[in-house]
C-alpha cells in the first residue's frame, strides 16, 4: 500500500479494535441456535431457521484535506423464522441468552399462527438436505478491518490531494468496509458459519466555474466488491488502458483521482449533447447498472409473481413468456448468467440465508429467457425442486427474502477490444461510469446517465460530451446489442445498496460484462435553466 | 428492554458518560419495537416484529473525534463502546472543522407518542390486512400491501450537560390493487402517529376504485402537460428539494442555489408566489423530532416564503464560518451515519395550500393529467435539481374538469424548482409520507417518454 508511505502521519499506527473482528466460536452459537430450533419444534412449527449475526461496518469519511468522520458500527442479535400452521412468522431479538431466544421463538410461532388465518395456501418449502456443521469465508489476503486506520486516512488524503492538484475544486472520499459474521442453523440439520467481507473505496471530484455558476462532478470508477483491502493494491494487471484507465479486480485510487481532477474540468467545457439516435458503446463500469435494473430485477421470481407489487413492482418477464421457451429478451449475443460463486463479487457466499449452497445458472441463453432467481418457497410455483441460494437479509433484525445473485453478461466469443469496437461506429456515444438511473415498476422503460461521455464520429473519439442520458425499453435495448468485447475486457461493477422490500432492506450485488455496443438508442439532453 | 422510559434512558446514558476519559463525549440512545405485516397475492407473505436498542458514542480529544455504535448493554459492553470511540478518536487526525458539543438545550416534547399505536399487536395487524385483502378478493382483484408500526424513543446526553428524551409512535399503510389479469392498477397510502386514524378498508377502497377505472389505458403523446398531482405523487420530489437546500454547497458553487459570480440565491424568487414551505416539529398533524442529529433543537423554519428562497440549512461549522449570530438551522435531511434505531424517518415539511379538495381542483382543469403516484425518482442534474421518474398505479386524462379515461404511464424529467414555479392551483394539504402537502395543479410538466408498465 504505497500510498500510506507518502504522507507522514501525525497519529498512531495502531489498529482500532473492533474487539470482535474475529468471529466467536461456532459451538457457542450452535447451542443458542438449538434453543430456537427445539423451542419451535416443540410448539408445532414444521420448519425453523435461526440466524445469529454480528455485523461490523467501518467508514472513513473525508473531504479535501480533512477527515470528517471515523465511524465503527457493530450490531449483534438473532432473527428467528418459523413455519407454523402453514404460515411464516418472524421475530428478532438482541438479547442472546437462551431464555430470550426461546421467548422470541415462541413469539415467532405466535405471529405465524395469527397469519395462518390470512393464508390461502400453506407455504411449500423446496427440500434442502442439511449440510451439517460447515464454514465459509470470503477469500482475501488483507482483512480491511486489520489495516491501520492511519493507512486508510493516508490513502484518502493522497486521493484528495491528487484530484485537487489535477484541477478539482472539491473532493469527497469515503472508504466503506463491511464484515458480516453470520451463523445459520435450521431444522434441516444445517449449522453454517460464514465470515463475509466487502469493501468500497469511492470519491467524487467537483469543479466549479464561479463566473457562470456552473459546476461538474465526476465520481470514481471503482467498484464495491467482495474482497479485502487487497482490492486497493493498484496492480497493473487490474488496469485497462483507453481514453481513460478503467479497472477490473485491482484499483488504483490515486491514479483514478488524478484523472478525475482533470476530467471534471473537461466536463465543464464539454459540448452539450445534441439529442437523437446514437450507437452506444457501454463500458462495464456503466453497463453493470443497466444489467442490474433491466435484467437483474426483471428476472426475480418474487417480482414476477407479484410479491413486490406494492413497492418495487412486478416484471414484464412474465411466466407465459418464460414458458413459451422462445421469448427474445435480447439478441442472440446476449447470454446472462446468475452466479453466487464468482470470486471477488459482492454476492459470493458459501450458502444463502436459508441454507442453500451457492450455485451458478443461466437466466438468458442466446437471447432467450430460460430461468429466474428464486427462494425455496417459490420453486414449486414454476415446477422446480430447489432454491437458487438467493435468500438474504441485511441484518439479524430483518427477515430474509429473495435477493438478486450476481447477474452478468457473458463476454463475446470472438476477439474484440473496445478500441476495435469504436472503430466500427459512425455516430455514437462511449459511456464510462454509472450515473443517474431510473426504471419503471415492470422494468420496461429506463433512463441512464453516466460519468464520462465521449462522442464517437466515424470510428474516432471526437471529444467529450455533457448533459447525456439515454432512454430505452428493456427488450428493444437488449435486442439492439450488436457486439460484445471478449473476456479480456470483462470487469465487475456493482452496488452496495440495492434496495428492495418492505420494510426496506439493502443487498450488495455485482454485475459483470465486457464493453458492449447497442444500435440506435435514444439520447436526450438533460440541461435546463432555473 | 428495547423501549426505555425517560429515567431508564437517561440513567443508562449517564452511566455511559461516566466511563468517558475523553475531552468530551456525547451518547445517543434509541430503540423500540417495530412490527409489520406484508401481504401480496391476497395473502400474507411476511410478518414479524423486532426490538432494537442502539447506542452511539462519540468521543473527542481536542479536534480529533471517533464514533462507535453497539447494541449490547451490560456494563462491560457500555465501557467497551466508550473505549472504542476514544481509541478511534486518538487515531483520527485533527479536523479543523470540529465544533465542540452543545451545552444544555431546551427540548419541548412534540406530541408524537400515542399509546394506542404502541399497543398494536399481531392480531391488530392481521385484522388490518384482512380488511384490505378481503374486498379485493371478493371483487376479483389482487392486493399487495404493507402495514408497519413502531413505538420508539430517542435520548441524547453529553459531558457538557446536554440531555434530551423523546418518544414517538407511527403507523404506515400502503396498498397496490391490481386486476387479476394485470391490466390495471391502483394505489393508496397513509401514515399517522395515531393508529386509531388508520382505516385500511377505506384506503383499499380508493385503490380498488383506481384499479377498476384504469383498465384499457390509452397512449397519449409525451410532452408538456398540465398535471394534477396528488400529495402522494409530489411529496418525494419536494422533499428532495428541501433536503438539498444546504448553505455550504450553495456558497461553494455546487448547488442549484449557487449564484453566477459567487454566493447563494437566498432571497431570490424562484417559485410561484403561492408557494410557502416550512418545517415545524410541533405541528400537531406531523409532530416531529425535538432535536437534530447534532443536538440542535428543531424549530419552525421557513424554507420557501411567497416563492422566495428564505433559509438554507447550516452545519454548526459553516454557521460560525459565515458569522451567523446563532448556530444555524439544521437541515431536514439526516446524516445516515448518525442515524440509529427506529428514529430513522426524515423530518417532514409543510406546504401551505388552499381549501379545495382534489375533486374540486380537477373540476378547474381544462386539459390535464391526474397523477396518483410517482416512482423511481432519481437525480439527473444537481445544477438544476432535475429529477427523472415515472407515474404509476393510476394515471388519468382530465378534460373539461372531468376524469375522462386512464392513460399509459409516463417518464418525466422535471425539476421541483421549475414545477413549483408553474403552480396553477393548490388544494387542502393532507399528510403524505410524514409531510403535509396540498394536491396541486401545475402547468407545463415535462413528460419525456411513454412506459408500458401497469
Amino acid at each position: 500500500m504505497g500510498a500510506g508511505a507518502l504522507v507522514a502521519p501525525k497519529w498512531s499506527w495502531a489498529v482500532p479494535s473492533f474487539a470482535d473482528i474475529t468471529p466467536g466460536p461456532a459451538s457457542v452459537k450452535k447451542k443458542l441456535a438449538d434453543v430456537a430450533l427445539n423451542t419451535a419444534t416443540s410448539l408445532g412449527a414444521t420448519y425453523c431457521d435461526v440466524r445469529i449475526g454480528r455485523y461490523l461496518n467501518q467508514y472513513v469519511i473525508t473531504r479535501e484535506d480533512k477527515v470528517e468522520n471515523l465511524v465503527n458500527t457493530e450490531s449483534y442479535g438473532a432473527g428467528i423464522r418459523v413455519i407454523a400452521d402453514g404460515a411464516w412468522g418472524f421475530m428478532a431479538v438482541d438479547q442472546l441468552t437462551p431464555d430470550a431466544v426461546a421467548k422470541a421463538t415462541k413469539e415467532a410461532v405466535r405471529i405465524a399462527k395469527a397469519n395462518a388465518a390470512l393464508q390461502s395456501e400453506p407455504v411449500i418449502l423446496a427440500p434442502q438436505k442439511g449440510v451439517g456443521e460447515v464454514s465459509w469465508k470470503t477469500p482475501l489476503t488483507k482483512n480491511a478491518f486489520e489495516v491501520p486506520i492511519a493507512d486508510k486516512v493516508a490513502l484518502l488524503m493522497d486521493v484528495n490531494k491528487s484530484a485537487l492538484k489535477a484541477g478539482a475544486n472539491f473532493v469527497n472520499s469515503l472508504l466503506f468496509q463491511v464484515n458480516e459474521q453470520k451463523y445459520f442453523a435450521s431444522t434441516d440439520g444445517s449449522y453454517i458459519d460464514q465470515d463475509v467481507h466487502r469493501i468500497w473505496p469511492v470519491f467524487q471530484a467537483t469543479a466549479i466555474d464561479e463566473k457562470t455558476g456552473k459546476f461538474a462532478r465526476r465520481a470514481s470508477l471503482s467498484t464495491p466488491c467482495g474482497r479485502g483491502y487487497d482490492y486497493l493494491d493498484a496492480l497493473p494487471s487490474g488496469k485497462r488502458p483507453g481514453v481513460t484507465t478503467r479497472y477490473t479486480d485491482s484499483y488504483d485510487m490515486i491514479e483514478d483521482a488524478t484523472a478525475a481532477g482533470a476530467q471534471v474540468r473537461e466536463i465543464l467545457a464539454a459540448k452539450s449533447v445534441v439529442p437523437g439516435q446514437y450507437d452506444l458503446v457501454l463500458d462495464p463500469s456503466h453497463l453493470w447498472l443497466t444489467i442490474h435494473e433491466s435484467i437483474g430485477h426483471a428476472t426475480e421470481l418474487d417480482r414476477v409473481l407479484g410479491y413486490e407489487a406494492n413497492y418495487a413492482g412486478t416484471s414484464f418477464a412474465t411466466l407465459d413468456k418464460y414458458r413459451s421457451g422462445n421469448f427474445k429478451y435480447g439478441s442472440p449475443l446476449v447470454n446472462i448468467v446468475a452466479d453466487k460463486l464468482q470470486p471477488g463479487s459482492l454476492g459470493a457466499v458459501g450458502y444463502d440465508d436459508e441454507g442453500v449452497p451457492a450455485k451458478k445458472w443461466d437466466l438468458i441463453k442466446d437471447g432467450i429467457l430460460v430461468n429466474y432467481q428464486k427462494t425455496r418457497d417459490q420453486a414449486h410455483i414454476i415446477g422446480q425442486k430447489e432454491g437458487d441460494g438467493c435468500s438474504y437479509a441485511d441484518n439479524w433484525s430483518n427477515v430474509q427474502f429473495q435477493r438478486m445473485p450476481n447477474v452478468s453478461l457473458q463476454p463475446g466469443k470472438e476477439p474484440l477490444t473496445p478500441a476495435e469496437m469504436i472503430k466500427g461506429v459512425e455516430k455514437g456515444v462511449y459511456i464510462i461510469g454509472n450515473g443517474s438511473f431510473s426504471i419503471d415498476q415492470q422494468r420496461y422503460n429506463f433512463q441512464f446517465g453516466g460519468q464520462l461521455f465521449y462522442e464517437i464520429k466515424n470510428g474516432e473519439i471526437a471529444g467529450m460530451l455533457r448533459d447525456v442520458a439515454y432512454q430505452s425499453n428493456t427488450q428493444e435495448f437488449w435486442n439492439s446489442c450488436v457486439a460484445i468485447c471478449d473476456k479480456s475486457d470483462y470487469a465487475l461493477g456493482g452496488s452496495f445498496f440495492d434496495g428492495k422490500g418492505q420494510p426496506g432492506q439493502v443487498s450488495a450485488v455485482s454485475h459483470g460484462s465486457s464493453t458492449a455496443r447497442f444500435k440506435g438508442v435514444n439520447v436526450i439532453n438533460t440541461a435546463r435553466k432555473i | 428492554m428495547a423501549f426505555l422510559s425517560e429515567s431508564e434512558a437517561t440513567g443508562l446514558l449517564k452511566k455511559v458518560l461516566s466511563f468517558s476519559k475523553a475531552d468530551e463525549c456525547e451518547a445517543n440512545l434509541s430503540g423500540g419495537r417495530e412490527g409489520n405485516l406484508r401481504f401480496a397475492r391476497n395473502a400474507v407473505s411476511t410478518s414479524g416484529e423486532s426490538d432494537t436498542l442502539t447506542l452511539q458514542v462519540q468521543s473527542s480529544y481536542g479536534k480529533r473525534t471517533g464514533i462507535t455504535t453497539l447494541n449490547e448493554f451490560d456494563d462491560a459492553s457500555l465501557e467497551k463502546v466508550v473505549r472504542r470511540s476514544e481509541e478511534l478518536a486518538k487515531l483520527a487526525p485533527e479536523n479543523p472543522e470540529y465544533v465542540e458539543f452543545l451545552g444544555p438545550q431546551a427540548y419541548p416534547k412534540p406530541a408524537a407518542f400515542i399509546e394506542s399505536t404502541a399497543r398494536v399487536d399481531p392480531a391488530y395487524r392481521a385484522a388490518a390486512g384482512l380488511a384490505s385483502i378481503d374486498p379485493c378478493k371478493k371483487q376479483g382483484f389482487v392486493a399487495a400491501g404493507f402495514q408497519s408500526d413502531y413505538a420508539g424513543f430517542a435520548a441524547i446526553a453529553n459531558t457538557r450537560g446536554l440531555l434530551g428524551y423523546q418518544q414517538e409512535t407511527g403507523i404506515d399503510f400502503s396498498v397496490t390493487v391490481r386486476s387479476g389479469d394485470g391490466t390495471s392498477s391502483g394505489y393508496s397510502v397513509a401514515d399517522f402517529n395515531d393508529s386509531t386514524k388508520l382505516d385500511t378498508g377505506a384506503l383499499t377502497h380508493v385503490a380498488l376504485q383506481k384499479a377498476a377505472t384504469s383498465r384499457d389505458a390509452r397512449a397519449i403523446e409525451p410532452g408538456k402537460y398540465t398535471v394534477i398531482l396528488e400529495p402522494a405523487a409530489s411529496v418525494d420530489l419536494i422533499s428532495h428539494m428541501i433536503t438539498s437546500m444546504d448553505a455550504r454547497l450553495a456558497d461553494e458553487g455546487r448547488s442549484f442555489l449557487s449564484k453566477a459570480g459567487g454566493g447563494s440565491r437566498v432571497g431570490e424568487k424562484l417559485m410561484d408566489s403561492q408557494v410557502n414551505i416550512y418545517s415545524d416539529p410541533y405541528n400537531p398533524e406531523i409532530p416531529g423530532e425535538a432535536w437534530a442529529d447534532d443536538g440542535r433543537p428543531r424549530k419552525r423554519v421557513d424554507w420557501i416564503k411567497g416563492g422566495v428562497v428564505s433559509n438554507l440549512s447550516y452545519s454548526r461549522y459553516w454557521a460560525r464560518k459565515k458569522g451567523l449570530a446563532d448556530e444555524g438551522t439544521p437541515g431536514l435531511g439526516r446524516n445516515r451515519n448518525h442515524s440509529v434505531g427506529v428514529f430513522e424517518g426524515q423530518p417532514g415539511f409543510i406546504m401551505d395550500g388552499g381549501t379545495a379538495s382534489l375533486e374540486e381542483l380537477i373540476k378547474g382543469v381544462k386539459r390535464g393529467v391526474l397523477v396518483t403516484r410517482m416512482w423511481y425518482i432519481r437525480p439527473v442534474d444537481p445544477q438544476t435539481l432535475l429529477f427523472t421518474g415515472l407515474t404509476r398505479d393510476g394515471t388519468f386524462y382530465v378534460e373539461d374538469g372531468v376524469v375522462k379515461y386512464p392513460i399509459k404511464n409516463f417518464r418525466f424529467n422535471e425539476s421541483p424548482v421549475i414545477m413549483l414555479n408553474n403552480v396553477e392551483a393548490l388544494g387542502r394539504p393532507q399528510r403524505a409520507n410524514g409531510s403535509l402537502v396540498p394536491p396541486m395543479v401545475l402547468r407545463d410538466f415535462t413528460f419525456s417518454s411513454l412506459s408500458d408498465a401497469v
